[in-house]
């Protein structure tokens, strides 16, 4: 089985982040693999460990699209288990909002599915920094997969998928047949750590370097140029800053009420 | 004149609030078209020609819900096509998301999610990274699709009602083609509270609450409020997922938080720092929480959560 992971170098949400420069993009320093992708990446992992892994032909392909620095994802991926990587990067993808990422994505996909076809493309359920959802299931459309999206459940019998979908109104169960294009969210297992044989072991694995000429997309299809939305205006929203603090003397939930009173919430 | 149109999802007996938002939004476009999907009601019909909307779509198929997304977005393209609409309004759900995503591929249209508020001229208003930015963003494509987040307009009625003139829009022969199937599906039980994401007031526990949300339920009660939940309370078990508020669960904006055994942590923080007023209790004088409550409460919450329910039964005799 072949799974390419979409892995994000997005930034630590520990930290205070920033919009930056003339497109209002999120500033990437102090970045980390995105939290949701590790999902994915261990979604992908139980996969091919359950067919034999790598000896059994099984492929975890980590994919990251992104400046320079995007690549720490790709590496990290690798650590926790992946076989191989790919980073696509390009000057003229600054700036892409979903339309033109997913475009780029899908690009870099068919290009990694030439010489053997990819079965599945795993993805967190969203960026930690963009948060849209968008990326999937517009990867999905371009790619002319069958989307299964927030999957907390996934198992892959022979060509048929087989996951679960948990709405606000109900929780559905959902199947399509290989190839297809899934997003998990956090429920569906437990991240595993990389160990010291991991970050040995990824030394030696391959990350393959890809240009936009590399996988033929042109400059203008994405960036700020190729981009369907324009950010106009960003302004940072003042902090929220701490209110009354009080002690509870025993008369706290009172003190609380006459608050929300005086708050005219009642 | 601009047209803006409509989607909902199996709008059911009566136009809920959320659509009615959109509604109001889009009469501020333009000339109101709607494509519905699901079972369409007299009242609802009778409903969407007192918003205004001239023109009512349904699809040709009605097995769209057996199938994840995929052929929802193939109807509301060719609806577009019909209509010849410029702006589509979504409710910004995961499904309303995931559809707009594959429309916008579809229309080669620009795609704003969790949109709080459009201008005339089609500039949305958002904010971004947790709430820690505002911004405005504006599609620049001829087609542009929207996902409104709930509680962002005040719903309003036009001064002249109409009377739609109803269409059946092919699906394309094709939309389920390559879609995933719902193969079972089970409903979840309804609470009787209001829906998480569209409530004036939460109430949401921790682990702090231990097991019993007892307490934060009757408070909630008391204030016509609804319940949350951090993802320690989810993870326990304690609570249903469907409660989970933060980065992974739901992104709520209430007029009034209320936040119990709660440390506040990044990811929790990231659902519910735009709430109008936070209100913090927590054992820990140390917990991040309290940096960004307006009214904190250094306590226990089992002594200080059911006094206040007490104390607002006494005050509305
Ligand atoms: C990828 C990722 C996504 C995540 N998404 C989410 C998310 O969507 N939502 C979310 O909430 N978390 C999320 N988390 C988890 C988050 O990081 C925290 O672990 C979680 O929010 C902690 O929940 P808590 O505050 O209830 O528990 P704790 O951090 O354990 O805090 C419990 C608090 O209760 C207080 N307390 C205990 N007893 C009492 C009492 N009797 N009275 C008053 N106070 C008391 C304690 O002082 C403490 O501050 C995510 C984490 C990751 C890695």
């Amino acid at each position: 089985m072949k799974i390419v992971v979409l892995v994000k170098h997005v930034p630590d949400a520990q930290f205070d982040r920033h919009l930056t420069g003339p497109g209002n993009t999120v500033d990437r320093d102090e970045s980390i693999l995105s939290e949701l992708d590790e999902y994915a990446l261990e979604a992908a992992l139980q996969l091919s460990e359950a067919r034999g892994g790598a000896k059994a032909g099984n492929e975890v392909i980590a994919l990251s699209m992104g400046p320079a620095g995007a690549v720490n994802a790709v590496k990290k991926s690798l650590q926790i288990g992946a076989s191989s990587g790919a980073h696509l990067s390009d000057d003229a993808l600054a700036g892409s909002d979903a339309a033109a990422t997913s475009l780029a994505l899908a690009a870099a996909i068919r290009h990694l599915g030439a010489d053997s076809p990819v079965d599945l493309v795993l993805t967190g359920m969203a960026s930690t920094d963009g948060e849209t959802s968008l990326v999937p299931a517009q990867l999905a459309e371009r790619l002319g997969l069958p989307q299964v999206t927030f999957a907390s459940s996934l198992e892959v019998n022979g060509e048929r998928i087989v996951a679960r979908r948990d709405g606000d109104a109900h929780a559905d169960t959902v199947e399509a047949s290989l190839p297809a294009l899934v997003s998990v969210t956090d429920q569906i297992n437990e991240p595993r750590y990389p160990n010291f044989k991991g970050i040995l072991a990824a030394k030696k694995k391959k990350i393959t370097a890809l240009t936009l000429a590399d996988i033929g997309v042109d400059a203008a299809q994405v960036g700020a140029a190729g981009s369907l939305t324009a950010v106009e205006t960003a302004e940072a929203r003042p902090p929220r800053t701490a209110g009354t603090i009080i002690t509870d003397e025993g008369d706290a939930g009172i003190k609380l009420v006459e608050f929300l009173a005086a708050q005219k919430l009642l | 004149m601009a047209k803006a149109l409509v989607f909902i999802d199996n709008p059911g007996a009566a136009l809920k609030k959320s659509s009615l938002e959109l509604l109001t939004i889009a009469r501020s476009l333009g000339d109101v078209v709607v494509a519905v999907n699901g079972e369409l009601h007299d009242d609802v019909v009778a409903a969407l020609g007192a918003q205004g909307a001239s023109a009512l779509y349904r699809p040709s198929a009605t097995d769209l819900d057996d199938y994840l997304v995929a052929p929802k977005a193939a109807y509301l393209a060719a609806v577009v096509a019909a209509s010849g609409a410029g702006t589509v309004l979504l409710e910004n759900t995961a499904d309303g998301k995931e559809i707009a995503a594959r429309l916008g591929v579809k229309l080669n249209a620009g795609v704003i999610t969790d949109v709080v508020g459009v201008d005339a001229d089609g500039t949305a208003h958002k904010s971004v990274l947790a709430g820690s930015y505002t911004t405005t963003a504006k599609a620049r494509t001829a087609v542009a699709v929207l996902t409104i987040k709930p509680n962002s307009v005040d719903v309003g009625t036009p001064a002249a009602a109409s009377t739609p003139e109803t269409a059946t829009i092919d699906v394309p022969a094709d939309a389920t083609a390559n879609a995933a199937r719902v193969t079972g599906r089970a409903e979840k039980p309804v609470s009787g509270r209001p829906e998480l994401t569209e409530a004036r007031i939460v109430v949401a526990g921790g682990r702090g609450v231990d097991g019993d949300f007892g307490p934060l339920e009757e408070l909630a009660d008391v204030l016509g409020g609804a319940l949350g939940a951090s993802r320690a309370a989810t993870d326990a078990g304690w609570i249903g997922h469907d409660y989970q508020v933060g980065q992974t669960g739901k992104t709520v904006s209430p007029q009034l938080y209320i936040s119990a055994g709660i440390s506040g942590a990044i990811q929790q923080k990231a659902g519910m720092q735009t709430s109008k007023v936070i209100v913090a209790i927590n054992k820990d004088a140390e917990s991040p929480i309290f940096e960004i409550a307006d009214f904190g409460i250094v306590g226990d919450l089992f002594k200080v959560v059911p006094q206040a329910t007490e104390e607002i039964k006494k005050r509305k005799g």
